[in-house]
């Protein structure tokens, strides 16, 4: 029987939570004896070659790559889940939720005092994703079956709930691993 | 005189109480955990933050504000209350801005704690990302009304323990916030460090300058524990 897939994706998010997925050591040696990794940064894949049965997001949504690349993954991936506190609460990326989307460009593009930029102009290229309005949880966006909290959700974290799904088991977290920071 | 004792029943159990306390005294001293956010032990109870909601007979009650009456029966561990309980929480998360990856107080904090003992994972209300401001003025303490939750615990604190009246609520409904009793910011009042009211925040609202994440990750109060750990411990 085939072994069944894992997807990874880091829509706004720094690869923290990529990080802690290859923070689980050796046992990542026991994981790809259990599944497949398909679409994911950690080999590369771009495209999905098949039905996924789990989807493991890291970062909220910033633009409209990611919204685009999120509902990818609700389309192929049985249960989704946001790994970390970008993908459940926009994280550092949402602070700027409460400023309007032209302040920050002209910030960032124009008056930063680090900024050069001769032409005076904010980058306006169809390569560049559009930047949304504000930064969105992925609950927020599409449906999400499970939430690992944490800034990032620890090695620890991730395994557990890989191995309770993976054994048709209930994702309980003990008390322990369920943290914000 | 003698105190006189009332027997009241918590989720069926019989714990005695003297006459005069409230819920939450006589559950503390019996070992019983109620959460809460707002109560905090030498303040005048608030009852603004409705976290420690009981029923009692049959009624919902807070239990840092409702006397204990000989005979009461109270519901506190319930899966309605702390269906209950739990909403209150996540509203709380999604009406400030809780970014508790960078906040001083994590590990610390009875919002989030109270969140981990009741395992939330994420809140189910959208979030709002409201537009508050902070006030770093004060050479010592520092406002960052991103992360109040209107508790007033240190409006009761100033008033009452240092007399001097520092923070008052203004404002109403999602307008309510903390302000201080000078015509600018908290650098203007006669706030000191060593102010019962620099202590008393649940959260990191109010937090004091140069001594953030001292307690390495691991051992601050509610790493290991979940908040109520030391009352339960009791019984
Ligand atoms: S005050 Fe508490 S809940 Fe809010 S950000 Fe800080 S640690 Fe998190
Ligand atoms: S600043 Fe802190 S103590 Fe004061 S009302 Fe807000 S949360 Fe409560
Ligand atoms: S602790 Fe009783 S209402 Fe807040």
């Amino acid at each position: 029987m085939a072994k069944p897939k894992i997807a990874t994706a880091s829509l706004a998010g720094c690869f923290g939570c990529h990080m802690s997925v290859l923070d689980i050591d050796e046992r990542i040696l026991k994981l790809i004896e259990l599944v497949d990794f398909d679409k994911s940064p950690i080999d590369d894949i771009k495209k999905f070659t098949g039905r996924c049965l789990v989807g493991l997001i890291e970062g909220g949504c910033a633009n409209e790559e990611n919204v685009h690349n999120l509902k990818y993954f609700r389309e192929n991936c049985d249960i989704l889940i946001s790994v970390g506190d970008c993908a459940i609460n926009g994280g550092l990326p949402a602070m700027r939720n409460n400023i309007p989307l032209k302040e920050c460009l002209d910030e960032a593009y124009l008056n930063g005092p680090t900024v050069y930029n001769p032409s005076g102009k904010i980058p306006s290229d169809k390569e560049i994703p559009l930047c949304l309005d504000r930064v969105y949880p992925c609950h927020e966006v599409v449906k999400m079956d499970y939430h690992l909290p944490g800034c990032p959700p620890s090695a620890d974290t991730i395994w557990e709930a890989l191995v309770a799904l993976l054994n048709n088991k209930p994702l309980d977290l003990p008390y322990e691993l369920i943290k914000y920071d | 005189m003698s105190e006189k004792t009332v027997i009241i029943k918590i989720d069926g159990i019989e714990i005695k109480a003297k006459a005069g306390q409230t819920i939450m005294q006589a559950a503390d001293e019996a070992g019983v955990y109620i959460p809460r956010l707002c109560y905090l032990k030498d303040l005048t109870p608030h009852g603004s933050c409705r976290v420690c909601t009981v029923k009692v007979n049959g009624r919902y009650q807070t239990a840092c504000t409702e006397p204990a009456v000989d005979g009461m029966e109270v519901e506190n561990k319930t899966q309605e209350l702390e269906g209950l309980r739990r909403d209150i929480i996540d509203m709380l998360f999604v009406e400030g801005n809780h970014f508790c990856m960078f906040c001083e107080k994590s590990g610390n904090c009875d919002l989030q704690a109270e969140a981990y003992r009741l395992g939330i994972c994420a809140p189910k209300f959208p979030y709002l990302f409201p537009d508050r401001d902070i006030d770093g003025t004060h050479p010592d303490i520092f406002i960052d009304r991103n992360r109040c939750i209107l508790c007033g615990r240190c409006v009761n604190a100033s008033r009452d323990v240092d007399g001097k009246t520092v923070f008052e609520f203004v404002g109403r409904g999602s307008e309510k916030k903390v302000a201080v009793n000078a015509d600018a910011k908290l650098g203007d009042t006669n706030m000191a460090l060593t102010d019962k009211a620099a202590d008393v925040c649940p959260v990191g609202a109010i937090i004091k300058k140069r001594i953030g994440f001292a307690i390495p990750v691991g051992k601050r109060t509610y790493d290991q524990k979940p908040i109520g750990s030391e009352i339960e411990s009791k019984s």
